[in-house]
Order: structure tokens, then C-alpha cells, then sequence
């Protein structure tokens, strides 16, 4: 069983959901990220969501277009990201860590290349977003060998025959993207994304996490109602930006702490 | 020989093109598929396509024999199919009255668009205009400055004009952002893209829509000549124009197909918008798989070139795989290379060509240098280059 498949496992006994924050790797400098990841964990991250910066983060708003630039300024790319997530398996070997990027920079060092390294490193589930199902059967089953998740989004536009299609090929949770936009667009529809959810979970018994539109706790708090993860993104990358170096830390960690308590 | 049929009905040109777009934009996607695979043989829908391309946009465009000039350049007949003359000025109107006729059936109220040099952004919101239509136009903040005449335009025909200030501020940024509009309006909305790029059908529809270009060619090169040309020559961006005239001469295998990349400072210096000239990697950008300027990392990197229109690190997937299985050739001029051609064809034959089709009248006049007087080189004249005179001036130290 996979380490993100072990953890909803683990909640799931204990009624809790996943709270999984987003961050950039590289933002708001490489020196960083590691004790980011540390200390989101240690205030209550299930999992954590490390985004492959890109320079044409065509799916993301401007919030995570950003924190993409603040780590291309300090020339991060995969290499950095895998050597990142190594140095955080130093002292954690249990919390799940998913890359989150798009296709090119995967292609650049080639699918095997890619997933040897993501093995190595110790990641545990990749999210391709302009990979649809169709286009990357391939590089799933490649990830699949080495028992690395493949996580897929789903869109409130996604059809039933495509709902199906993708639950075959993934694995660890479903994403389901909570408004029809870029990342951090929106507030969310919770009722849309209930019922949603619930057609989905007819389908699937893999878990389903919701993310795009999370924005505070008490968006956090419905979400996690009738979901069994939730990520936040532009809404800690926000507080990244808006903190400096002495207080990154502190900063973040509080929000965490918040977005736990909601949940709970 | 089997005729070519590419793409297959994913949208594959070989290991080229494709749908790498998040999972929003599946939907949308599929749904153009189908309108436009209903429509596309449609004697209706084709019938108020060619009613416009004739009243609106003034087709069929007319080959000129810039005889003047080939006798000056010394060699080969130089031939110009005059896109330039289409309403708008350039071959990119050709693929938008096509695409806004398929929002019309589709009930989108709001058009989208990305504009380079601005001339798909013109053609565009004309359209929108005459159909009374939103327009919404994105546009690199970098292009904004050079294009200004063209941002005008757009505006005087009630479009909203958006600079892009992220990345590069040209036009792959401005692709970018057109998406992320599209991913948030779905379902008001009908993304007209100017280029043979972006997501399946993309490709292939906008080649469609611009073949009118070759197809053109075809009976007039008959009419005027008794033959086809020797070598067919286009500029290339994304493609668009060079797929256009290319498309209907990819089965006459007599027929050399040409072309012509941005090499900007040149491509030795890095400074250049030249991806399959300068043998750059495969990657994925806008939906598709192509050849594509990036560092070692996957990140793409800037472009350089003096017309806005070609300045895209990548190319249309068609072009890579008629790279790949040689059926047409693919070269560079530099900025200086185009300029000189541009000064050229205003002096000898009193037009003034779009800089970015000033690259293909560059290397036209290479090639006729090497070629017999009875040999035949057909140049896409793609646009005018009224839009350029700022950039032009600037280079030549003269305030207008």
C-alpha cells in the first residue's frame, strides 16, 4: 500500500480528513522550502503539495504565477525540487509528498528519467496537469511500476464516460477542481461541489480531495464535510508572499494551524 | 501514394499535436471537435463561409509577378500571393471568419482571442464587430508598445485590448493567459485562436480555414502559368499562413515547401525564434507536443525577433512533422536578412510587406539567386506591413 493510500487509511480510522497545503518549491528562496515543508507538517499537514515551478503556468492564477517566478528567479527546477524532497525525508519518512507541475519540464529529462528520480527521491504521488489520461498512459504505467500515485484532476465540466476513464488511471486520491478556473480564482459552490462529489464517489472508493478555491478556514471547514482531503494553494502561497524571512515561518505555520482547526 | 490525412482523430501529426490542457478544458474542447466536424462539410455552413471570404473579405487574393524584382534579384520568377490585400490586411481573417461562423452556430456571445504582431487580434475583433460579438483581446504588454497602430485598430472596433504583463509580455504569454480566461468563461465563451498551435482541433481547423490560401494558388498558378510553381515560400511563426498555402501543394511532391523561421540577431547567439531551425527539443506547450525553445530544465525561454508575429518559441505540431518525415524544409533570416528584403519590395514593386513576411521575401531572393530565370518561386505575401512603419523608422533613427 502506498504512503498516501496508508494515510487516508490512518484518518479515516480516526474520522479526520487530509489537509494538504500547497506550496512552491523554490518560493520565496531554495534555502527555504525544506523548513517550510517541516513546519507545515508540524502544524498539521496530512500531506504536502510541492509544485514544479514552470514558466507558463498555464492553469494557475496570478497568486501561483507568481511564487513560479520567485523560484525561476533563483533558477530552481526539477533537480532541485527532487534534492529538496530528499533533504525533508532526512527527519520525515511518513508524510505523503506529491509533485505538482506540468508536462514539459517532465519531458525535458524524459518520463524513466523522471520517475527513476522521483523514486529516489522518495515522492510519493504526481500531478501532471496538462496531462489528460489520454496523453500520458505511458508515463502512469511507468509511475505505477515503481508504486508512485498518479493523481488526476477532475473539472465541475468533466462528464460521467470521462469520470470513469480517469478513475481507471488513477490512483492514491482524485482532485477534484472545486470551480471552473484557474487556481485561486473563485469562491467555491459548495452545493455544486457536493453533489459532485457525491456522483464521483458512486463510482470510486479512492479517496477525493478538493482544491482551486479554498480560500480560509471556514471555506476549509464545508469543504472538508464533504470531502476526504482539502488542499490550499493560492491562499498559503498568499501568506508566503506577504511574509518575510523572519516571519515566514511563524506565518505559516499559524495559517496551518487555523485551517486544522477548521477541519477538525 | 496514400493522400495525406493527418491528424489522426486524436490530433496527432505523428509524435506531434495532441490535447495537453487541464482536465477544464476537456469539455470545451470536445464540444468544438464536434461542432466543427459537423459543420466542416456542411453546404450551409461552407456556403456562408465562401459568401464572406468573397464580399467581406475579398477573396480570392490575387497573384502578383514581382517581375521587377526578380529581375533585380537576378534568377528565378518571384511570384506573390497578396494576402496583404485581404480586408485587415493579412491571411490571418481567413481562419476567424471561419471560427467566428462556427461560434455563431455554437450561441457563444463572447469572443477571445492573443495577438503577436496584432494582426489575428484586428481580424479578430472585425469579425466580432460585424457580428456583434464581445471581444476580449490578449496581447503581450512587450507588443503592446511595438504594435500600437494595431492596438488602435482594435479598440476602434469596440474590442477590449488586455495587456499581458507576465513572462516574456509577448505572444506566448498572451496564449497563456486567453486559456486562463477560456478555463473561467467556458461556457460564454469561443476561444478563436490565430495560429496552427494550441490544443487539437486547433491545428488542424485553422489550417483548414487558412488552405483557401494554397487551394487559391493551385488554379491560379495553372491559369497563369500552364504549372505549379518550383518552391513554395512562407514565413513561420506558429504557421498559420505557411500551413495555408502549404496544405493543398503537401501531395505534389515536385513542389519544394519552404519555411522561414525568425533568426533574429541569428541563431548562433541564442537570440532567435527559429525552434526547428536550431534543432531545438520536443516539449509541451499550449496544448501541444512540437519542437520548442526551452533550457535544459523544460523552462521555455525568451525569444527574440523584430516582427511580433514570429516572436514564439514554439511552432505548430503540422510543421514538425513535415520537418520529420522531410516533406518540407525549414531555414531562418535574420532581423537585418528581413529589413533589407522589406526595403527591397517597397522600392522595386511599391508594396510595403509585413516584417514577418518580409523574412520569407529574404530568403525567396536567396534561393532565386541559385535558380534558372524559367523556374518559379511562389512567395505567401501573408500581410502588410502598414502596421510596422513605427518599428521600421525607429530602426532607421527617423521620428514620424
Amino acid at each position: 500500500m502506498s504512503r498516501i493510500a496508508n494515510t487516508f487509511k490512518a484518518l479515516k480510522e480516526t474520522h479526520r480528513k487530509a489537509l494538504i497545503p500547497y506550496i512552491t518549491a523554490g518560493d520565496p528562496h531554495p534555502d527555504l522550502t525544506v523548513s517550510m515543508m517541516h513546519a507545515l507538517v508540524d502544524s498539521g499537514a496530512d500531506m504536502i503539495e510541492l509544485g514544479i515551478p514552470f514558466s507558463d503556468p498555464m492553469a494557475d492564477g496570478p497568486t501561483i504565477q507568481r511564487a513560479s517566478e520567485r523560484a525561476l528567479a533563483h533558477h530552481v527546477g526539477l533537480s532541485h525540487v527532487f534534492k529538496m524532497v530528499k533533504a525533508f525525508r532526512e527527519k520525515n519518512t511518513q508524510t505523503p509528498i506529491i509533485l505538482m507541475g506540468y508536462a514539459n519540464p517532465i519531458e525535458a529529462i524524459g518520463a524513466e528519467a523522471f520517475v527513476e528520480r522521483a523514486k529516489a527521491a522518495d515522492v510519493d504521488g504526481i500531478i501532471t496537469v496538462d496531462y489528460p489520461p489520454e496523453e500520458c498512459m505511458q508515463f502512469t504505467k511507468l509511475l505505477k511500476e515503481k508504486n508512485i500515485d498518479s493523481i488526476f484532476l477532475l473539472s465541475p465540466t468533466s462528464e460521467l464516460d470521462r469520470v470513469k476513464l480517469i478513475i481507471e488511471q488513477a490512483s492514491g486520491f482524485l482532485y477534484y477542481v472545486s470551480l471552473k478556473g484557474v487556481t485561486g480564482a473563485a469562491n467555491i459552490d459548495i452545493e455544486q461541489v457536493k453533489s459532485k462529489v457525491g456522483i464521483i464517489r458512486e463510482l470510486t472508493d479512492l479517496p477525493i480531495g478538493v482544491g482551486f478555491g479554498v480560500r480560509d478556514a471556514a471555506t476549509a471547514k464545508e469543504v472538508a464535510k464533504i470531502s476526504d482531503a482539502v488542499v490550499v494553494g493560492s491562499r498559503m502561497v498568499q501568506e508566503i508572499e506577504n511574509s518575510n524571512k523572519d516571519n515566514l515561518i511563524q506565518n505559516i505555520s499559524k495559517l496551518m494551524k487555523e485551517l486544522r482547526e477548521a477541519v477538525n | 501514394m496514400k493522400p495525406y490525412d493527418m491528424p489522426d482523430e486524436k490530433g496527432h501529426f505523428g509524435q506531434f499535436g495532441g490535447v495537453f490542457v487541464a482536465e477544464t478544458l476537456i469539455e470545451a474542447l470536445d464540444e468544438l471537435r464536434m461542432t466543427y466536424e459537423k459543420y466542416r462539410h456542411d453546404p450551409d455552413f461552407l456556403k456562408e463561409l465562401h459568401y464572406d471570404l468573397k464580399h467581406f473579405v475579398g477573396r480570392p487574393s490575387p497573384i502578383y509577378h514581382a517581375k521587377r524584382w526578380s529581375d533585380r534579384v537576378g534568377g528565378a520568377q518571384i511570384y506573390l500571393k497578396r494576402e496583404d490585400l485581404n480586408h485587415t490586411g493579412a491571411h490571418k481573417v481567413n481562419n476567424t471568419v471561419g471560427q467566428a461562423l462556427l461560434a455563431k452556430r455554437m450561441g457563444k456571445p463572447r469572443i477571445i482571442a492573443e495577438t503577436g504582431a496584432g494582426q489575428h487580434g484586428v481580424a479578430t475583433a472585425t469579425i466580432s464587430a460585424r457580428l456583434g460579438l464581445e471581444c476580449v483581446v490578449y496581447m503581450g504588454a512587450e507588443d503592446v508598445k511595438r504594435q500600437a497602430p494595431n492596438v488602435y485598430r482594435m479598440k476602434l472596433l469596440g474590442a477590449t485590448v488586455v495587456p499581458v504583463e507576465s513572462g516574456s509580455k509577448t505572444l506566448k504569454d498572451a496564449l497563456n493567459e486567453a486559456m486562463r480566461d477560456w478555463v473561467t468563461n467556458i461556457s460564454t465563451t469561443f476561444y478563436i485562436i490565430g495560429t496552427v498551435a494550441g490544443p487539437h482541433p486547433y491545428p488542424m481547423m485553422v489550417r483548414d480555414f487558412n488552405s483557401v490560401v494554397g487551394v487559391e494558388c493551385k488554379s491560379q498558378m495553372k491559369e497563369m502559368l500552364g504549372r505549379q510553381p518550383d518552391v513554395v515560400v512562407a514565413c513561420v511563426g506558429g504557421g498559420s499562413n505557411a500551413m495555408g498555402i502549404f496544405y493543398p501543394y503537401i501531395d505534389l511532391p515536385d513542389v519544394r515547401l519552404i519555411g522561414v523561421e525568425a533568426a533574429g540577431h541569428g541563431i548562433e547567439t541564442g537570440k532567435h525564434a527559429a525552434p526547428l531551425t536550431a534543432n531545438s527539443p520536443i516539449g509541451v506547450l499550449h496544448g501541444n507536443r512540437t519542437y520548442l525553445m526551452q533550457n535544459a530544465e523544460g523552462q521555455i525561454i525568451e525569444t527574440h525577433s523584430i516582427s511580433a508575429g514570429l516572436d514564439y518559441p514554439g511552432v505548430g505540431p503540422e510543421h514538425a512533422w513535415l520537418k520529420d518525415i522531410k516533406r518540407a524544409e525549414y531555414v531562418a533570416v535574420t532581423d537585418t536578412e528581413a529589413l533589407n528584403a522589406f526595403h527591397s519590395l517597397c522600392l522595386t514593386e511599391g508594396i510595403i510587406p509585413a516584417l514577418e513576411t518580409s523574412h520569407a521575401l529574404a530568403h525567396a531572393e536567396k534561393l532565386a539567386k541559385t535558380m534558372k530565370p524559367d523556374q518559379v518561386i511562389l512567395v505567401n505575401l501573408s500581410g502588410r506591413g502598414d502596421k510596422d512603419i513605427n518599428t521600421v523608422a525607429k530602426i532607421s533613427n527617423i521620428s514620424l
